[in-house]
Order: structure tokens, then sequence, then C-alpha cells
């Protein structure tokens, strides 16, 4: 006991020591939990001489959290989805940087410079993105899935097997596009509709849940649930017959990004590793290891065959994707609204 | 004379206690047989194998789980620790030490972190740890998790001290014997079951613990709830499964170890 | 609850004097560390929300407002009672008192049959107990969903044995939730009511036997009211944490419904990011548990001044 106490306290003392240290030479990232490969992170460190620590998160939500309730100042990037940018800098979470900082910045693919929510890239980069929408075990059903009317209206046999995401902003987003209303909308014709629409589509249901997404695909739980694409693949993989979807009405698209944090205590750094992440060759180790899309050009040559081939990793042309908006202050009160008579 | 050799039995009761082990433990047949299995998933079985062994001590990530599972273990065994002993002190204030100022409310405030929801107390907890300027890491991990043990560790010994009469105590005193004598060598040993329970209770909620881990961590420290939870983006894999059976393992022989010792003590005497 | 504040019997205090020395570390840690940060969600609960989280500083009753009434879907309909958080509350209540009861069936007896042992395998049985909660909530979780599920070892062994013919459907019911709830906190029932039944003495039994008492007579007669407070505490231990419990609730029964807890992290985590409000509700959940057990700490107190 004496041991594990001593083992214990010297424990502690390093950790105090590690945190107080916040010396140049230092990046401190606030990321998503086995998101990027720690040999990159090892590389990175190697090229620059410079000690990277991390933490993690586990929604986009909780890191908002976490940083309103006092931990901005302590970590430099952060890794929030799409509208998650957009509030973020909406609440003065992030700081800005000029294009000619990043020597990189030019590998930015044109599709994802000028993004609703950053238009320009001042405050993120790209890191990852992929879409969301639902798949469908082709054993139950074998008719058309191309059509959000498999969640929200759905055809006998999937009917009582369907998962949705236990999140929000994807369900109400899905089905804005299944009524074909714009997010976000104020208009409350529209809103009523919505909230019907979500009321007569729950007993259907089976269940809702994010972290099993997957496993109730491969287990037959679900025949049908909404999904992230590469999940979907994932899903695939473990031996499930299931199809993802891009439904005609439209999908929806997300994308992580690299953002600089307000008050970063080692911008430099920031910035060195928002430029490395840039780099094709690096970006492409992402995109291996997560098995999601870059947002950057020319990784084409570095990526695995298993990334490119993928059918839920390469929407059709033209295909309807549209990225989550953050809506309102009075809009997302209905929403909230909606979302908790849901699930009361 | 039978009828008094059944006095400590029940009818019915054995078969519960069977029911409640199986209960226990079945779910864990599944998590080990998944760590053997070949494929990705933590559903379908792809054939035996041992890749997430390999995984576990070989792998990318395996510096990453294994520092995490010792921050876990580390944190637990201190947080048990010191809040099964703040527990203790304060069942002796409440149940042996009359009456003093501030008792009524003490029984609420010791319970209060087991009241407060978690996210609440995470949050909280944060914004006060920032306010004093106070940097997340390791000890603030630490400091959340002695807070929350407590009522964990309090309600047990409480019960057990429950009615323990002071007779033997007072003879001790009588005998000349300091409070701190009687306290050490009277109550402690007669509340050791108590202690025990407690200390085993802390130690499982502090390892279990989630929530208020996520918020108060920093400065790179992970604990294996918060890389299990966090494992959003790839999914939960066996690797997963394999450090649980490890930790069963460990736990196994750490038991069995205490029976030998246990045994050993016996035989002594 | 008053078993578990002061003695009933004895009338001198070996301690004397000494409370509030020994008090002195839970005061500290509890009201420093928890006392202060949370009294400041007391003040946070009566302020005005940040969108998408935080607070201004101003007050407002707009958290309890959202509570108890209902203004319709765009906050502008004449108010009404709200019962949807009320529902949630109900739901959840109820639950955790199940959970506490089937708890409460099968841990006493498990802590029975523990304490009864002899030497030192009576640890090994409070070890065997613990043992399995080395293992992650969220995988010993799924892992019971496994083994429930339509197609899990379950059904099939029960299928094989003949006894069904099809399989059970229990995946995303009150009776997975249930099961959840139980493995979530059964220890928590046990060892308590294992520390207090393991000082019981024998004689008191075998008077009651030679007085001609039946087993059920003792039990509830002689023994029951002898290990009350190991049973109290376990009942505390398995229902306020199941109050707040959501991991089993969402993965086991499908998260259709909000429980308290989901409501409440909903408020701080999710798209709602309403302080306040996440804050109020704490706040109402933490009060009506502190009326329930400081009423309940007065009866004890009365039955046993008598």
């Amino acid at each position: 006991m004496r041991k594990l106490l001593t083992l214990g306290v010297s424990a502690l003392a390093l950790t105090i020591g590690a945190s107080t240290a916040n010396a140049e030479g230092k990046l401190s990232i606030y990321h998503w939990f086995e998101y990027i490969p720690q040999e990159l992170l090892n590389k990175f460190a190697a090229e620059n001489d410079i000690e990277v620590t991390m933490d993690t998160f586990d929604s986009n939500e909780s890191m908002l959290a976490a940083l309103k309730a006092g931990k901005l100042g302590s970590y430099d990037v952060s890794v929030p989805g799409d509208y998650m940018v957009k509030i973020m800098a909406g609440a003065g979470l992030l700081d800005t940087f000029e294009p000619a900082e990043l020597s990189n910045f030019g590998n930015i693919s044109a599709q994802w410079m000028d993004v609703d929510f950053d238009n320009g890239r001042h405050s993120s980069i790209p890191y990852q993105w992929g879409s969301t929408s639902f798949s469908v075990n082709r054993d139950v059903y074998s008719g058309d899935i191309q059509t959000t009317a498999i969640l929200f209206d759905p055809p006998a046999e999937l009917r009582g097997k369907i998962n949705v995401l236990d999140s929000q902003g994807e369900v109400l987003a899905m089905a804005s596009m299944h009524l074909g209303i714009p997010q976000c909308t104020s208009d409350r014709g529209q809103l009523r509709a919505l909230n019907d629409l979500l009321q007569s589509a729950k007993p259907h249901w089976a269940s809702f849940g994010s972290d099993i997404a997957k496993d109730v695909l491969v287990s037959g739980d679900a025949a049908a649930g909404m999904i992230w694409n590469g999940f979907s693949a994932k899903a695939r993989a473990e031996g499930a017959n299931v199809e993802y979807a891009f439904p005609k009405q439209g999908y929806v698209v997300w994308m992580d990004n690299v953002v600089l944090l307000k008050d970063a205590p080692n911008r430099d750094n920031a910035l060195k590793f928002m430029n490395f992440l840039l780099d094709p060759v690096n970006a492409a180790v992402v995109t291996n290891y997560a098995q999601y899309t870059a947002g950057v050009d020319g990784v084409d040559g570095f990526l695995d065959e298993a990334v490119t081939s993928a059918p839920e990793l390469n929407p059709p042309a033209g295909g309807a994707g549209q990225f989550i908006m953050a809506c309102s202050e009075e809009v997302q009160t209905v929403y909230d609204k909606i979302w908790t008579d849901l699930k009361k | 004379m039978a009828r008094k050799l059944d006095i400590r039995r029940f009818p019915g009761f054995l078969p519960i206690t069977y029911l409640c082990l199986f209960l226990l433990y079945a779910p864990l047949i599944i998590v080990m047989v998944y760590s053997f299995n070949d494929s990705n998933s933590i559903t379908n079985w792809g054939g035996l194998s041992l890749r997430w062994y390999a995984e576990v001590f070989t792998g990318v990530e395996s510096a990453k789980f294994k520092a995490a599972t010792i921050n876990s273990m580390t944190i637990a065994v201190m947080a048990a620790i010191t809040s099964t002993t703040i527990a203790t002190l304060a069942a002796t204030a409440m149940l042996k030490a009359g009456r003093f100022r501030g008792k009524a409310i003490s029984f609420a405030l010791i319970n209060m972190p087991l009241m407060v929801p978690e996210i609440v107390t995470a949050v909280a907890t944060l914004i006060f740890f920032s306010a004093i300027g106070f940097t997340s890491g390791y000890l603030t991990i630490l400091l959340a998790h002695i807070v929350f043990c407590i009522p964990f560790a309090y309600l047990p010994i409480a019960a057990r001290m429950q009615g323990i009469e002071d007779t033997y105590e007072q003879a001790a005193l009588d005998l000349y014997a300091t409070r701190f004598q009687a306290f050490r060598l009277i109550l402690l040993p007669l509340m050791t079951p108590g202690i025990i329970s407690g200390f085993l209770l802390s130690f499982i909620i502090s390892l279990d613990d989630f929530i208020i881990t996520n918020f108060v961590k920093g400065a790179g420290i992970e604990t294996l709830p918060t890389a299990i939870f966090g494992s959003v983006k790839q999914g939960i894999k066996p690797n997963i499964m394999a450090i649980s059976t490890l930790l069963l393992l460990v736990s196994v022989i750490f038991v069995t170890l205490s029976y030998l010792v246990g045994r050993m003590g016996q035989n002594k005497k | 609850m008053a078993g578990l504040i002061k003695q009933s019997t004895s009338n001198t205090s070996t301690y004397a004097g000494l409370g509030p020395l020994l008090m002195l570390p839970s005061w500290l840690v509890v009201g420093f560390f928890l006392v202060l940060p949370v009294s400041m969600m007391l003040v946070y609960s009566f302020l005005t929300k940040e969108f998408r989280g935080g607070v201004i500083w101003e007050f407002s009753l707009a958290a309890y407002d959202q509570f108890f009434f209902d203004r319709g879907l765009f906050g502008d309909a004449p108010p009404v009672i709200e019962w949807t958080y009320i529902t949630i509350f109900w739901r959840s209540i109820w639950q955790a008192a199940l959970a506490t009861v089937f708890c409460l069936l099968i841990g006493f007896p498990t802590a029975w049959f523990i304490a009864t042992r002899t030497g030192p395998n009576k640890s090994i049985w409070l070890f065997l107990i613990t043992i399995p909660y080395w293992v992650n909530l969220l995988i010993r979780t799924i892992s019971m969903k496994f083994l429930i599920r339509d197609t899990g070892p379950l059904n099939e062994f029960l299928m094989w044995t003949g006894m069904i013919s099809d399989p059970i459907h229990m995946i995303n019911t009150n009776f997975a939730v249930q099961l959840g709830l139980f493995y979530s906190y059964l220890p928590f029932m046990v060892l308590p009511i294992y520390a207090s039944v393991e000082r019981y003495n024998f004689t008191f039994s075998e008077a009651a036997a030679d007085l001609y008492a039946s087993r059920w007579v003792t039990l509830t007669k002689v023994i029951l009211p002898f290990v009350k407070p190991g049973i109290i505490a376990g009942c505390i231990l398995v229902f306020v944490p199941s109050l707040g419990a959501f991991l089993a609730p969402d993965l086991l029964g499908g998260a259709k419904n909000f429980m308290i807890g989901s409501l409440i992290e909903e408020q701080f985590k999710g798209n709602a990011g309403n302080w306040p409000f996440g804050a109020a509700v704490s706040m109402i959940l933490l009060s009506m548990v502190l009326v329930v057990l400081t009423y309940y700490a007065r009866q004890q107190s009365k039955v046993e001044a008598r």
C-alpha cells in the first residue's frame, strides 16, 4: 500500500510539474479520442521539437461547455464540427489568422474554402469530412432507399426497427429535408409541420442512439438506422448487409475543422500544427486512420484502397448534401421544445 | 438441535445468491469471449484470434490505453483510501461523539455528492477550479473523485457502526487506554466489514466515473472511461474487451492472493 | 435515516467533544469542493441564459417558469401547467423505486449468504460481488444488451430448451431498463447490508427459535429491524443514483423518453445549452431528495424518542 501511495504521489508531482511549466516548444490540443494517429503527433513533435499534449472530448457540445466553463486559454487548437465552428466564433472563442501565416493554405480544396461557417477560412482549416444519412439492411428491405421516407414514413418491413441518432441537430435537419423546408425556418406553419412529422414518425422508431448506431445494424437489432458514413462502412466490413443511402431529398454533410482557439498559449505552434495537417501526406495519414475524407487537395496518391473504393465515402455527383445550420436563438428555442416534446 | 443449526439459513437464499452471481457474471462472459474476436466487431463473431491482445500491448494506441488504465487504477485507489478515511472519521463523529454543533446538517452535507446530478457537479466543479486558478490535470480529477466517493464510503460504514455499543470502549478507557487507543484497538476492528464495503464501493464508483472526469481532466490525462466514451469517431473495438478481460484477470489474481494470505493468517492461529 | 446519524441506545459517548474535529475533513472537502460550486449553480438557476451555454448576470425566473408553465410551441400562448417535466420526473422516480426493490429482493439474500460464511471466505465473496465492476459500465451494459437481444444467447438458450418457440422481445422495453439499473447498482445494495448483517448476533435467532417463532417471523421481527440501517443505506445508494442514471435507460431502453439524468445532461451537453434550466431542474431534484431524506430522519428520531 505504501508503495502504491508513493507511486501515486510521484505521479501527482509529475503531472503538476508538467502542467505548470508552460514554456515554448509546446502545443496543447483539444481533440476527439482516436481521431488522430499517435504516429502523426509523434512525427509533428519530432519535426518541430515541440512537446504535444492532447486532451479529448466526446461531443461538440461538451467541448463547448468545457471551454465556456473555464478551459479556454489552456488549449491552442480544437477540432469542432462545422456548425460548432460558427457557434464558437459567435461566442468569441476563436482567434483568426491570415492565409499568409500558413504556407500550405493553398492546399485547401476549393469547395471547402468559402463555407458558410467560416467564409474564407479565417479561423479554421478542414480536417475530415463525411456525411450523415442512414443505412438499410438489404436482407430486410430491398426496395428503393434513396429517400428520407425510410426514416419518416417507413415501409412496413422497417417499421419499429429503426434507430435514429440521439442528436437533435441531425434528426431535425433530416426531417426538414424530408419536408422540403429550409433548416432553421422561422415560419410557424413549417415549424408546426416539422413537429407533427416527428410525432408521427416516432412510433416507427425502435430507439434513439448514437454510440450504438453501428452495433444495432451489425447485430440486427435495427433494420435501418441513421448513421455516419464511416460507421456504415465499418458495419459493412463487419459483415452486415447494409447499404448507405444518399437520399434525393438531401442528407447531412459534416466537416470537422481544426480551429485556432482564442487565448492560445502557443499560437505559433498551433499554426505550425495546422500547416502540418494541410500537407497532403499528413492529411492522408489521418484519412487512412479515421476512414473519412480529407478536405485537402493532393491526397489521392497517399490513400489506401479501402478508403478510395468505399461507396459510403464517395457520394454521387450532384448529391444534395447540406451542412447542419446553427439556428438563431428564437428558432433554437422552438427546436428545443420540439425535441423535448418528442422525447418527453 | 437440528433446528438451531439452521438459524443461519433461509430456504431460497442460496439459489438467489447464485442467481445474483449469474446475473453479474453473464455479461462478462460476452466481454471475455469477444476479446478473442478476430473481427473488428463487438457484435459479430469472426473467428478466434489474439490480435486485440497484441494490439493492447504493441498497437499504435497501446501507450494511450496503458496510461489511461494506470491513471484510472491509481486515482481509484487513492480516492478510495482518502474518502474511506474521511468517511470513517465522519461516521465516528456522527454516531459516537454525542451532540455537537452542525451535526444536523452534516448528514445532508456528506450525502450531497450523491444527490447532485453528475453533470451539474462536473460543470460547477470545472467553473470553480478555473475560477480559483486550479490547473486541470491529475490532481483535479483525484480531488473530484474523493468528493463524490465520500457518501459511498460513509453509508456502509455508518450502517455498520450503528448499534455498536460503547461498553467495550468504555471498559478500555476505564483501564487507562487513551481515546485514540480505544478507537484503534476496539472500534476500528469492529468497523472493519463496513470499512471494507465502503472502500470497495468507492473504488468501483471512482473507476467507472466518466461525466465528472470528462470535464475536470486536463494536461493530457485520460482515464479508461474517458478513453472508452471518447471513442465515438472510431467506435468501440474489441481492444476494450481485451483490456477489460486483463483487468478482470488482475482483479482475480489480487483476490486469490488475498485469499491465500488470509488462509496463511488463519493457519498461524 | 436517523440510524445512520446517531446512536439510538447508548447514552455515553466515547468520543464526546471530538465531533467537530472528526467531521472537519468532510466539512472542508465537501464544503469547499462541492457545496461552494453547487451553490453557484443555485445562483445560476436564477440567471438569464446565454445562448448555447453560459449565463448572463441578470436575475430571471425563466428557468423555473419553463419547468412549471407551458406556453406553447412558440412561447406566446397563455400559460398552462407544464406536464412534460413532471412526467419525466415521475418516470425516473418510478424506475428508480422499482430498481431499488429488485436490488433489495436479490441483494438481501446475497448479503445474508455472504455474511454467514466463515473465515477469510467472507471477503472473497465480497470481492466476487465487486469484481464485475472493474469493467466499465458502458461495456457491461453493451454486453447485457448483447445477451438479451432477440437473437442473443438468452433467447437462443430458451428456444433450445423448448421453453419458448419465438424469441422474447426484451430490448427497448422497461424490463431491459430495470435489468440495466439493477445491474448497475447491485453491489451498492449488497455491501452495506452485508456490513450490518455481519454484526448480527445469532443468539437472537436462537432465542426466537426457542420461542417457536417461525423463520419468517424471525426474519421480519428480529433480523430485519436489526439490519435496518444497512438496508436504508443500501436503498439510498441504489435509489438516488438510479434517479439520475441514463446509460442503462438509454442503451437498453432505447432512449425514446427522457429521464431526469438525460434531461439535465441535454441542457449542458446538448443543443439546448440552457444552463439556468439545467441548474433549475437539478435544484428541484436536489431539494426533493433533501426534503424526503429530512422528513424520514425526523420521523425516525420521533420513533426512537418514544
